[in-house]
């Protein structure tokens, strides 16, 4: 019943290169972060750059992102289920909604952070209007980026997994699947591998691209 | 001709709810010859970077105008380079890049690149092209503006006080690159400074600026032959002539600040047993 470390690792071999259901499983997930992430990345920057740089959008819409924010994605996921006819769609709907607006918010600051001295030295050399944005305002807005990019991939891997407890596929549904069988060495190794992709994205993708960044917008001592 | 026309210039700035309209300065005009060196010097709150930033385009006159070669200055453009006190540099971009920047909406890639490198080249930072502006020391990120600025071959190049955020030793040192920088380029360039002896030192003319009323009080011309010794009998004799308009002038700003019976001869209200009028009320 209580599951032992060495049953965890042995479910683990298993389904990953023996049955493979944690392989199908992993990469269903994976796909669905990925899509997940990308895309909430494209719109939570949009919608950050709007807000940063329209004070109408941002004394308007601005509230309303906070208020979203404060909402957890995974309540979503009924209206999800009923709006896409259960499936994939809600998940990656949940997902995107979870990464989204940490996103924005981080993007939005970024833009309103921009040293006024930057600006306009960049306007005495005639630069003017949207490509202030592009040149100065959202280059000097990446390392916010950055951080808006680390939260909302926490965000929405969490969601994901939550979703998927809940609907179809990927590591939570097999989660449950094991839950079922009363399989705990199997849960165990679950978590075992969200622990561990959690750990490959922070050492793998963004430590790399932070410590790039930073030291190149000369934010950290130790480039 | 001048170069350079300001032409009765007022700034006030709106009052609001619970303030006063405040005019910073009124009527001033000037006109800066083509490859003059001109000092605008005041006290701090004299308005004097107001002024460098409404000829840069920066900053909107309330009343009168700004003209560059008879072309009335209507905002921010290429013929009028700016050095910041701040380098204001692109911290994501290398040395080059910067001063590319200046240069992209004016030149095709080759020759901004040639442009950036001549120009870095004058400045003595040839071998910092590919660092980046945090690596820099405050000096070299000033040169590096003052190379950016210079790339855009601007008509009129603008400094406001670029030096005054850097300790004595580079100073002087860039006092030298830029005399050697004016002398060469032949750029007419105003330059606003509170530090009386770098007027001198620099300029052909010194625009003495004065607080409320803001507005010009005296005009020097600077007849020393270059280089200039910052010892010899006239520079300090003009130091103590300026000086002596100047100081009333601060002790203006002072008073406003610290109280009426602020008086800088006499050590000031610090010293004075008046400072603790009133304590016991």
């Amino acid at each position: 019943m209580f599951p032992s470390p060495l049953g965890s690792v042995q479910q683990l071999y298993i389904g990953l290169f023996d049955t493979g259901i944690l392989r199908v499983a992993l990469f269903e997930s994976l796909e669905r972060i990925g899509f997940g992430f990308l895309l909430a990345l494209l719109i939570g920057g949009l919608l950050g750059v709007l807000l940063g740089v329209s004070k109408l959008a941002d004394e308007t819409l601005g509230s309303l992102v906070i208020a979203l924010q404060s909402v957890p994605s995974i309540v979503w996921l009924p209206i999800a289920l009923i709006l896409f006819q259960g499936g994939g769609g809600a998940i990656l709907f949940v997902v995107v909604l979870g990464a989204t607006w940490p996103m924005t918010m981080n993007m939005r600051m970024g833009m309103k952070n921009v040293q006024p001295i930057l600006m306009r030295a960049a306007k005495t050399m005639g630069y003017t209007g949207s490509e202030l944005v592009w040149r100065v305002m959202i280059p000097a807005a990446i390392p916010n980026v950055l951080t808006g990019a680390r939260l909302a991939w926490a965000f929405g891997w969490r969601a994901l997994m939550a979703a998927e407890l809940i609907g179809r596929g990927g590591l939570g549904r097999t989660l449950m699947d094991a839950r079922d069988f009363y399989n705990m060495d199997l849960v165990v190794s679950i978590m075992i591998i969200i622990a561990v992709i959690g750990l490959l994205v922070e050492y793998f993708i963004f430590s790399k691209i932070e410590r790039r960044v930073l030291s190149r917008w000369g934010l950290s001592t130790a480039s | 001709m001048s170069h350079v026309t300001i032409d009765h210039v007022e700034k006030t700035f709106p009052g609001g709810k619970n303030t006063q309209p405040f005019t910073v300065f009124e009527d001033i005009s000037l006109s800066v010859d083509a490859g003059e060196f001109v000092s605008l010097l005041g006290p701090s709150g004299c308005g004097k970077s107001t002024l460098l930033n409404i000829v840069a385009g920066l900053d909107t006159a309330s009343e009168g105008s700004v003209s560059i070669n008879n072309a009335q200055v209507t905002g921010p453009g290429a013929d009028r380079g700016v050095v910041f006190q701040e380098a204001a540099l692109m911290p994501w971009m290398n040395v080059k890049q910067n001063v590319e920047f200046a240069l992209k909406k004016q030149y095709s890639k080759k020759e901004a690149s040639a442009r950036a490198e001549e120009y870095l080249k004058l400045v003595h930072l040839s071998r910092f092209l590919d660092s980046y502006p945090h690596e820099l020391s405050g000096g070299m990120k000033q040169r590096v503006s003052i190379a950016r600025a210079l790339s855009m071959d601007p008509e009129v190049l603008l400094m406001d006080e670029p030096f005054g955020a850097l300790d004595e030793q580079t100073r002087m040192m860039l006092h030298k690159e830029v005399q050697y920088i004016w002398e060469k380029t032949n750029k007419t360039i105003l330059f606003v400074t509170h530090n009386i002896r770098e007027s001198i030192l620099l300029s052909d003319r010194i625009v003495l600026m004065g607080t409320r009323p803001g507005g010009i009080r005296k005009i020097f011309d600077v007849p020393l032959a270059r280089p200039r010794d910052p010892s010899s009998e006239e520079f300090t004799a003009l130091e103590h002539e300026i000086m002596s308009i100047l100081e009333k002038e601060i002790e203006k700003v002072m008073r406003e600040e610290m109280g009426d019976d602020f008086r800088s001869k006499k050590a000031g209200l610090l010293y004075n047993s008046n400072s603790n009028m009133g304590d016991h009320i």
